[in-house]
């Protein structure tokens, strides 16, 4: 169970996929316009991970090494058209806000890459597990910067007016260079936490993000990490 | 002393020339269309937004400096020019919050996060501008002179109407604080040329470039009146000799301004026949700014003894 827990610290905080790994761009800076959206981005795809990381780790021994790929897609993209039936049955509002970005879920790099760099490689339960915490995790990233550029862009949050109707709303926000301004905010205010953290010598906020390449990481004057020993 | 035994890399050439007095004189030369567009708006309190938005572009640069640890630069002038630029393409009923916030979005986004002076990949005072049109169009786009409201002299020659090109070319007609006057404008222009802080290069290029286009496709042919109404009217004349000839954000070589003053020229002319808005030249100029890099490898002149013909 330990390791679960790991897999959701993991995919919230330490490799957060929104504001860490940097990844699912595509949706992250174009249905945020809203709190609502971003919730309802986040969620179904949060679905697709579990699901297809689950279906994959339970298929990890069967699916031949060459042809994993198109597998991956196939598996991801029957839970995909699954999920786009349901939102257009049921939450026909949020299906249309969405428009495109429901499909588009087939490619997000979250989805593929949790398939190919843990799902296929590790047991079932932990691969439910990481895609539980990497999925809420993009959940989180995707309604906080919804959140602000709702709030900004036209002073409600989750379609409530929350600032007097005085306040004038500052258009570009729900617009695409406020998506931009917001993620790079809020990526900026979550480093400084972590950087703080880093300084106070908790252990468990160490190797943020790292991949193997340490030779072009900001932070290796900091990071305590074997890997720059090895390179 | 400290700048007698200064050791620098050669050519060693000595001149009194500092960015400072560079940016004082461009801001010595914007105070007619200054004062004019004060005088212009009196009804309308334009001298209150204009002092509001350079103090707050000068007050950010100050306060990120000093939190950021860095050194201050307010002394150069660049961040008062800013602000005065900035003012100058405002609208002179816009609320005093939106001038300062797009102070503040000129020098903290456009500028310091950049790097500061001589960082900036585009102009700061023209990209805060298109930062409040987009935010606030309906604001950005009321025009008021003496109390009364209407449309500029650039949107009633788009819709068809005409125009009084005496009042354009004197100032007397609505529009952004500082570009309604070309007199205004030209006076400082001419002051700049006579000191050789800017060159015609691009201006020339910008306007010539702009002439051809709304020539072939204004549909009025080689129509004088026609095109004086255009290139008096907006922010033309301002953008062309104060925006475009930024030193940071245009080309270094001759024959790279040509090309980049023919650029804003064609789509300035694109912008403002084909385009939703009656206006288009801080959009022209901007994108016009992204292309430099680009215009700078292209226009790089060839070192002396290289790149001769193969025999």
């Amino acid at each position: 169970m330990n390791k679960c827990m790991e897999r959701l610290y993991n995919g919230l905080i330490k490799e957060n996929p929104t504001f860490v790994l940097m990844l699912g761009m595509c949706p992250t800076l174009a249905v945020t316009t809203s709190a609502i959206n971003g919730i309802g981005m986040g969620l179904s795809t949060t679905v697709v991970l579990i699901l297809s990381n689950m279906l994959i780790s339970m298929l990890r021994k069967i699916i031949p090494d060459s042809v994993r790929m198109p597998a991956f897609i196939v598996v991801v993209a029957s839970f995909v058209t699954i999920v786009q039936f349901l939102l257009q049955g049921f939450l026909p509002g949020l299906y249309d806000s969405l428009g495109l970005y429901i499909p588009l879920i087939v490619v997000n790099c979250i989805i593929l890459g949790r398939a190919e760099s843990y799902a296929s490689k590790n047991p079932v339960l932990p691969s439910i597990f990481d895609g539980i915490g990497m999925g809420l995790g993009f959940t989180v990233g995707l309604t906080s910067i919804g959140i602000v550029r709702e709030l900004i862009g036209s002073g409600k949050i989750f379609g409530l007016q929350v600032l007097p109707d005085s306040y004038e709303p500052v258009t570009i926000f729900i617009l695409a260079p406020g998506a931009f301004f917001v993620l790079a905010c809020l990526t900026a205010l979550q480093n400084k936490i972590k950087n703080k953290m880093v300084q106070k010598g908790d252990p468990s906020s160490e190797k943020i993000g790292c991949g193997t390449d340490c030779s072009s990481c900001g932070r290796k004057n900091i990071c305590g990490s074997d890997t720059i020993n090895n390179a | 002393m400290d700048e007698k035994l200064n050791v620098s890399a050669s050519p060693h050439i000595r001149d009194k020339v500092t960015t400072g007095s560079i940016m004082l004189m461009v801001v010595i030369a914007l105070l007619p269309a200054t004062f004019f567009g004060i005088y212009n708006f009196r009804h309308e309190n334009a001298w209150l937004l204009v002092v509001v938005t350079t103090a707050a572009a000068v007050i950010t640069e100050y306060l990120y400096e000093i939190l950021m640890h860095k050194p201050v630069t307010i002394k150069d002038c660049s961040a008062l020019l800013t602000g005065l630029l900035l003012s100058l393409n405002l609208p002179p009923t816009l609320p005093l919050w939106m001038g300062a916030l797009g102070s503040v979005f000129a020098i903290l986004v456009v500028k310091q996060l950049f790097g500061g002076l001589g960082q900036n990949f585009m102009n700061p005072a023209l990209a805060a501008r298109c930062f409040l049109l987009i935010s606030f169009t309906s604001r950005m786009t009321y025009f008021v002179q003496d109390g009364v409201t209407g449309a500029t002299p650039l949107a009633t020659l788009k819709s068809g109407g005409s125009v009084r090109t005496m009042d354009m070319l004197i100032g007397t007609t609505r529009g952004t604080i500082g570009e309604t006057s070309v007199l205004a404008i030209m006076l400082g222009a001419i002051f700049l040329l006579f000191f050789g802080i800017i060159e015609l290069y691009i201006p020339v290029s910008y306007l010539l470039a702009f002439v051809i286009f709304i020539t072939i496709f204004g549909g009025h042919g080689f129509d004088p009146q026609y095109i004086t109404a255009h290139l008096c009217g907006g922010g033309l004349m301002l953008g062309a000799w104060f925006m475009a000839t930024d030193y940071v954000t245009s080309p270094s070589t001759k024959r790279g301004q040509i090309i980049y003053g023919i650029c804003i020229g064609l789509l300035t002319g694109l912008f403002r026949l084909f385009g939703g808005s009656s206006e288009g030249v801080s959009y022209a100029i901007i994108i016009s700014n992204l292309l430099v890099p680009l215009i700078d490898k292209f226009s790089l002149p060839k070192p002396f003894g290289k790149g001769g013909e193969k025999a």
